[in-house]
């Protein structure tokens, strides 16, 4: 710990550091001669955990009932409930209204047609963001329309639009709630940082239980993904509302009601709209997860296609699902900064409102004259999966020599070495390790957290397979972070390249989870080093983001008063620049890993052995409690991680001294 | 609220705002601060505690249509002092009166009555609504009040003239300077006609030139409103150019309170004295410091200054002739002349 060595620490320092080590030694030692039990689990130690919680999953579901009322119907009902806006948006976006029945059915309204829906995009596009994000709405949605993509992007769409609604007025109402009781907000936060560390698939399994196969469980369950970031920046947005914003509405005499949403929301709405801008992306992510639940559209295309490994289509309807995903990052997050700087209209200028109806009566009226403008006639459709496919073949007709050499020795010198040693290491020592680590780090309670994580996995039996997550969490982690730290401190220095390695990372992280499989599996097909590519792929945009913003943000008179005392390049970096970017990079550390999280569990799909397989094969055999289980054993890995770099980042940034309690200001 | 007050006594006796004895202590609430010894306390004992005291014993009045500064160094307790006289924060003992009304025994409601009604405030940071062009920031206390939107947008577009914003209107907070920032603030502040006018050092965060114009600007409109104004500010030559009586204050504690011309000539201890030190005095001190009384029978000579006018306005005359120079009041009566020893040692500083 470099950064903590001055003179006047180095002796408590020394003599904990000799601490550490004492403790390491004696665990290494006890845990190698000490009793059998102590290096493997023993069964008395393993409950059936899983079990409990799916036996008392199964019978709220079957069994219990709310005031008479089954617990099942009344979920049923709920889903019932949430169908019908869901049906409304795809009869509105996607598919008009049919008449007749059988093979005699016609369609007798048409949806509103791409020309209309494509407009309504660009011209709120415009309005919000100016000719650039107009031009970009403009590429997305000719793509989707080129490449014959419409309709199902529309139905996805719809699915999109009801999960968001749903998550954002729920978010608002639970952040609002969390806001002005601090007692709730500790409930809310609590659960939610749980939520945000269970794997989607683990979400799937529940809901389908409880609401059944079908567009509206796909909803409940990407609703409950995108929940959390909509809570937490409501419950930020209406804290960081400034105290002399708040005192104006209370001397203008608001009541509670009025300061609540006249003075406070409305001034916090920049930073809601983030948090919308965030559920949004979170709701994209699981367009395809959903999918397997009966959601339609083009995650359903993506997974089909996965299945089958026919990439060339699969690619495609990825990039759709991107199209989409660019359009609505860009256009919500034009809003949120609209909402912070509000703008008047020049004199003349139409309201929005007013324009889009227009717009949409115009289209609508060429839409029924002119029939390519309802939809792009098929003949026309463009596609660019034979050649994919093609591509796929040559490479594992040309490079397959290449390729395989590296994936088998990846595989075999790095990998599973590594794999084997943490699977045969005791259990009691890897447990010993973390608790240390974690004292050393952050204290006792620290310590209690971690272990107290980490021995509940123990218990549930899960060791093993969750040995598998780490091994690979750690060999993609610490390669992303290899590679991308690199990159991001090169960026650092180089300011006119870092707007568009912005726009390229937003654009990375704006991609659906399963995309990055495709390359992956493409050249490596599936296996644990497929995996280890598509999590290193997905995990690396923050590590490179980290890395820039941590040393572009070195106080600009610390480097001056390094220049004017004769620093090199490199003593500049060694001595100022990475101190103080230090507790940034751990947080990087810390947001790569947890998307490596978030990326391994679908990884499952390519055929690792992990947890996350544990969830799929429980997803797939409708194992409720066992993929609740394993989902929570990934959440405590997360939590473990989190808490771990967290204290890291604090201890960097106060230089091992404890904060001194705030006094009280005016 | 007229009707609270006693028939016999005239309205203009009782001062609009008055306080007594009001502490604020961090970390303490009233019924503990009282057990523990009150104001009695002593800095140890309230450290002891571990609470802070910000506001000690402050005690004031506003008259009618007085501008009444409160000016301390950041630390010193002056913006918390401001707040307790409209319970923005509750202040932990003592007692605040508005028009002979004791506004902490007010309830909620009638809090909300007493602030839509008779208070306005200006905030440091301007505290605009950034989602609400300047129209609706400035209607923004009316609306609160559920005033119907033509009679709100009426009075909001007279107090944006008033504050020289016309066809600024529909702008955002955000595509405004600073002071014209401030000055929406302003036009907010006075939408509902309040008869007591907060200003938290509206023009702290302002360039020096602003910040001029704006003081300017604030004397103008006072000229012709005549509020009763208390005006928080850590600039003394900004409380000298505005104020009619200046509260010092320093750790909590209002060390002095007295017209700028009183705080020259007569500070009340060390810390003002070093405060006002570089004050050029004849900008401060009037005529009615430096005359010798005399009948009007006994002075003779055509010089004439009035009482009010400042020492450095009169200089010229003063220094331009070897006559006695009279001096009248504001009706024309001579009530002697000008003492020049006086006059020479105040700008010495000797006196």
């Amino acid at each position: 710990m470099g950064w903590a060595l001055t003179i006047d620490n180095l002796p408590r320092l020394a003599s904990s550091s000799v601490k550490c080590a004492v403790a390491v030694i004696a665990l290494v030692l006890a845990t190698s001669v000490g009793p059998g039990w102590l290096s493997t689990i023993p069964d008395w130690l393993v409950f059936p955990i899983s079990q409990w919680v799916g036996d008392s999953l199964t019978w709220f579901a079957r069994e219990a009932s709310i005031g008479g009322l089954a617990v099942q119907e009344i979920t049923r009902g709920f889903a019932e409930l949430i169908n019908k806006p869901i049906e409304a948006a795809v009869v509105i976006l996607a598919d008009g209204l049919f008449s007749g029945s059988g093979l005699d059915i016609t369609q007798s309204v048409p949806p509103f047609s791409w020309l209309a829906i494509g407009g309504v995009a660009i011209i709120a596009a415009y309005r919000f963001g100016g000719s650039a994000l107009a031009l970009t709405t403009c590429i997305c949605v000719s793509f989707l329309v080129l490449f014959g993509l419409w309709h199902n992007a529309m139905v996805t769409l719809s699915n999109v639009l009801v999960s968001v609604t749903i998550a954002t007025l729920l978010g608002l109402a639970l952040g609002i709630w969390s806001f002005r009781s601090a007692h709730v907000e500790n409930v809310t936060r609590g659960i939610m940082n749980v939520m945000q560390t269970v794997p989607i698939f683990a979400y799937l399994i529940p809901t389908l239980l409880l609401f059944g196969y079908g567009p509206s469980a796909a909803v409940v369950a990407t609703v409950a993904y995108a929940l959390p970031p909509m809570v937490h920046n409501t419950v930020l947005a209406l804290k960081s509302v400034p105290a002399e914003t708040v005192e104006c509405g209370r001397m203008t005499g608001c009541s509670r009601r009025q300061l609540l949403w006249q003075v406070q929301l409305p001034t916090a709405l920049a930073k809601i709209a983030v948090g919308l801008n965030q559920s949004v992306m979170m709701t994209l992510n699981m367009v395809i997860i959903a999918s397997m639940i009966g959601a339609g559209g083009l995650g359903f295309d993506v997974l089909k296609a996965l299945r089958k490994l026919d990439i060339g289509a699969g690619l495609e309807a990825g990039m759709g699902i991107v199209a989409l995903a660019i359009v609505l990052d860009r256009i919500s997050q034009a809003v949120a900064k609209r909402a912070a700087h509000g703008k008047h209209r020049e004199p003349g200028q139409w309201p929005l409102w007013r324009l889009l109806g227009l717009w949409i009566v115009v289209a609508t009226g060429i839409a029924l004259v002119f029939d390519p403008t309802q939809a792009w006639p098929k003949d026309y459709v463009i596609s660019t999966a034979t050649f994919w496919n093609d591509l796929v073949s040559w490479i594992n007709r040309e490079l397959y020599d290449v390729l395989d050499a590296f994936r088998t020795f990846a595989l075999l010198q790095v990998m599973r070495p590594f794999r084997d040693a943490l699977a045969v290491a005791p259990w009691t020592l890897m447990i010993g390790l973390l608790t240390i680590g974690a004292y050393a780090l952050g204290g006792a309670r620290l310590a209690i957290y971690c272990a107290a994580l980490a021995f509940a996995i123990v218990l549930t039996g899960y060791w093993i397979p969750a040995m598998n997550s780490l091994y690979l969490i750690l060999i993609s982690v610490t390669l992303a972070v290899i590679m991308g730290f690199p990159i991001g401190f090169w960026l650092a220095s180089r300011s006119r390249y870092q707007t568009a390695a912005n726009l390229v990372l937003d654009t990375l992280q704006t991609l659906p989870t399963l995309v990055y499989l495709l390359p992956a599996v493409m050249l490596f097909r599936i296996g644990d080093v497929s995996a280890v590519i598509a999590v290193i792929l997905y995990a690396m945009a923050p590590a490179i983001r980290y890395g820039m913003v941590g040393m572009s943000q070195v106080p600009v008179a610390r480097l001056e008063a390094a220049q004017i005392t004769g620093c090199t390049g490199w003593q500049t970096l060694r001595w100022i620049r990475f101190p103080a970017a230090l507790p940034t990079l751990l947080i990087g550390i810390n947001q790569t890993i947890m998307m490596a999280f978030s990326m391994l569990i679908i990884a499952a799909l390519i055929g690792t052995k992990d947890l996350g397989q544990e969830i799929l094969i429980a997803l797939n055999r409708s194992l409720v409690g066992e993929g609740i289980v394993a989902g929570l054993c990934v959440a405590c890995l997360a939590l473990i991680a989190d808490a771990l770099l967290k204290a890291g980042a604090v201890r960097a940034s106060t230089h091992g001294h404890k904060k001194k309690d705030q006094e009280h200001g005016e | 609220m007229a009707n609270d007050i006693p028939v016999s006594q005239d309205s203009n006796d009782v001062p609009m705002l008055s306080c007594r004895g009001i502490w604020k202590v961090f970390g303490a609430n009233k019924s503990k601060f009282e057990q523990s010894g009150g104001s009695d306390m002593t800095d140890e004992e309230l450290l002891a505690r571990g609470w802070t005291a910000a506001v000690r014993d402050a005690s004031f009045d506003v008259a009618r249509g007085e501008v009444f500064v409160i000016m301390g160094l950041s630390g010193s307790g002056k913006s918390t002092v401001v707040r307790c006289l409209s319970r923005l924060i509750e202040p932990t003992s003592g007692e605040v009166n508005v028009e002979g009304q004791d506004l902490l025994a007010a309830s909620e409601a009638k809090l909300l009555k007493i602030r839509r009604q008779k208070m306005g405030m200006v905030f440091q940071h301007f505290a605009l609504l950034p989602n609400r062009d300047v129209l609706g920031n400035v209607a923004f206390p009316l609306q609160v009040q559920d005033v119907a939107r033509s009679q709100r947008e009426e009075r909001a577009r007279e107090m944006i003239s008033l504050v020289g914003l016309e066809g600024r209107e529909n702008f955002f907070p955000g595509e405004l300077s600073g002071g014209q920032q401030q000055r929406v603030g302003i036009a907010r502040s006075l939408a509902s006609d309040p008869a007591i006018w907060f200003l938290d050092e509206p023009f702290s965060a302002l360039d020096p030139l602003i910040r001029a114009d704006l003081q300017d600007e604030l004397l103008r409109l006072q000229d012709q409103l005549h509020k009763t104004t208390v005006f928080i500010t850590h600039d003394l030559d900004e409380s000298i150019k505005i104020a009619d009586r200046i509260a010092i204050m320093d750790q909590g504690r209002i060390v002095q309170i007295g017209s700028p011309e009183e705080l020259v000539l007569n500070p009340a201890n060390d810390y003002v004295a070093r405060f006002v030190k570089n004050v050029p005095r004849s900008k401060v001190v009037r005529v009615s410091n430096i005359i010798r009384s005399a009948t009007s029978a006994d002075v003779v000579g055509d010089w004439v200054v009035n009482i009010n006018d400042r020492l450095a306005d009169v200089a010229p005359r003063i220094g331009g002739s070897t006559q006695p120079i009279a001096v009248q009041d504001d009706g024309g009566v001579t009530v002697g002349y000008v003492d020049r020893d006086k006059f020479v040692r105040i700008l010495a500083g000797s006196a």
